[in-house]
């Protein structure tokens, strides 16, 4: 389990997107990033990711353990990445093709992984093969694949239909239990669902305010009154970002 | 496919026949398609041999342009000094015509076929560098970070992920290549040699055997389509996740 403690300054131009910007996760909790497009959340994401270049870029990202994040880092985005020339299950062991070092027990475990998706017997198939929601499937199932003690979800499921995203948020919340998790997004209701602890991300240079902690355990149902009180709190905060400031 | 190929190569010759009767050309100005079709079983032999020593310049000439081409590409996008001074210079090439530097290749390469052969490499070159190197350049980004995420090394990336994702942007350029390589070769031997179907071609018009011209002509035509639409086949082949689209939309 690692925590990790973040701070980032970062400006493109004159424009100051992040100024002295700090963030904890909290080992084994998904923590939600909730903000507008434009709102800085997936910039935020590839800096701990180490995609931005270090001259926009100025801050550090710290685990626990006082060593850097790289190598430790799973990926999941808004698309699901698949490569199209490469069937299924070498898509969930891509980590390991591209290290060099696959084993038979790397495909045994994309096995398990694509029954634990409810994707069964899809080993051999090829990505066009599959439609947009299994597809994100198999892109949660190679997330899970690299078994990496942070994982960074950068919008996982914004590209699908309504019910197709219920059902891979729940799934996706059930298989990251435990596992450090940033998850970044514009939804609401994702973030109500999935998250342990809610920052909404707003303003420039961007700020959070005190993190909204909605009731019960994720992946929750949304028909419970109780979520509805932290939906009600979070929608205030991300349309009178005045409130943040203050907050924060 | 083929039905396709039959029923518009009957309706080109109906076309030819109707211009002949319509213009009352004279058949050394425009040989009607019979005394063609006669012209090429009568010199069957003949043609055949050209178009044979023709054949062999352009796939010649295609796979060592696609060979330097990939190379070259390779370098571009590796080496920095060979992207910055190389790039360049190989662009501005661009503005001189092949055609202009065939007598020069005449000259240091000789009648023979290598003058031929280093005339479709020249033309195809270009096409098939750019295509590659464009296609190799523009790897979407969210694969790029993905694999600098999961560790991946130069070699790895190049191996799953940017190569494979080349592939289309090569295939446009090899279609490309295969439609052009013919005119290199059939230029080559039209500013000197004994042998090829561009030789016997111009030999045929200062002897006004026009109807041999015509039957070399269509033995070309027939070969530049056969060699396009293999290639066509292959790439398709090869980039299967692509073809599958093809298929939706046609």
């Amino acid at each position: 389990m690692t925590s990790v403690a973040l701070k980032l300054s970062l400006s493109y131009g004159k424009e100051c997107i992040f100024e002295d910007f700090s963030l904890e996760l909290e080992s084994g909790k998904m923590v939600c990033l909730l903000g507008k497009s434009g709102s800085g959340k997936s910039t935020l994401l590839h800096f701990i990711a180490g995609l931005l270049p270090s001259n926009i870029a100025r801050g550090s990202v710290v685990a626990d353990d006082k060593l850097p994040l790289g190598g430790r880092i799973a990926w999941m985005a808004q698309q699901d990445l698949l490569l199209p020339w490469l069937k299924i299950i070498d898509n969930i062991n891509l980590g390991s093709l591209l290290r060099g070092n696959r084993t038979k027990q790397d495909r045994e475990n994309a096995r398990q992984l694509l029954k634990d998706v409810e994707l069964e017997g899809v080993e051999n198939r090829y990505p066009h093969e599959l439609s947009g929601g299994m597809r994100q499937r198999v892109a949660l199932a190679r997330t899970l694949a690299e078994q990496r003690p942070v994982n960074l979800l950068d919008e996982p499921f914004s590209g699908l239909d309504a019910s197709t995203r219920y059902q891979l948020q729940g799934l996706a919340s059930r298989l990251l239990a435990n596992r450090t998790t940033l998850l970044v997004t514009h939804d609401p209701l994702e973030a109500l669902r999935m998250a342990d602890q809610i920052f909404v991300l707003d303003g420039r240079p961007a700020q959070v305010a005190s993190p909204v902690t909605p009731p019960g355990v994720p992946p929750r149902q949304l028909a419970d009154s109780r979520v509805g009180e932290s939906y009600t709190q979070l929608m205030h905060q991300l349309n009178h970002p005045e409130v943040n400031q203050h907050a924060a | 496919m083929l039905r396709r190929f039959v029923v518009i190569f009957a309706v080109l010759i109906i076309l030819w026949q109707l211009v002949v009767w319509l213009t009352q050309a004279p058949a050394f100005i425009l040989p009607p398609p019979y005394d063609v079709g006669h012209a090429l079983i009568r010199y069957f032999e003949e043609i055949m041999f050209h178009a044979g020593v023709t054949m062999v310049e352009i796939v010649l000439g295609l796979f060592l342009g696609c060979a330097i081409g990939a190379m070259s590409a390779w370098a571009i996008l590796r080496f920095r000094p060979v992207r910055s001074w190389f790039l360049p210079v190989l662009v501005a090439s661009q503005a001189l015509p092949v055609f202009a530097i065939a007598p020069v290749l005449m000259l240091w390469l000789g009648f023979g076929m290598g003058s031929k052969i280093a005339m479709a490499t020249l033309i195809i070159y270009f096409p098939v560098t750019a295509a590659l190197y464009d296609g190799l350049r523009n790897t979407d980004s969210g694969w790029i970070n993905l694999a600098r995420i999961m560790g991946a090394s130069n070699h790895t990336a190049l191996k799953y992920i940017r190569l494979p994702a080349a592939l289309p942007s090569l295939g446009s350029g090899l279609r490309i290549a295969a439609a052009i390589a013919p005119i290199g070769a059939v230029v080559g031997e039209w500013v000197g040699s004994s042998t090829g179907l561009g030789y016997l071609m111009l030999h045929a018009n200062a002897r006004t055997q026009v109807d041999l011209m015509f039957a070399a002509l269509l033995v070309l035509a027939a070969f530049a389509i056969f060699l396009y639409f293999g290639i066509d086949y292959l790439v398709k082949r090869t980039v299967f996740w692509q073809s599958e689209t093809n298929l939706e939309t046609t």
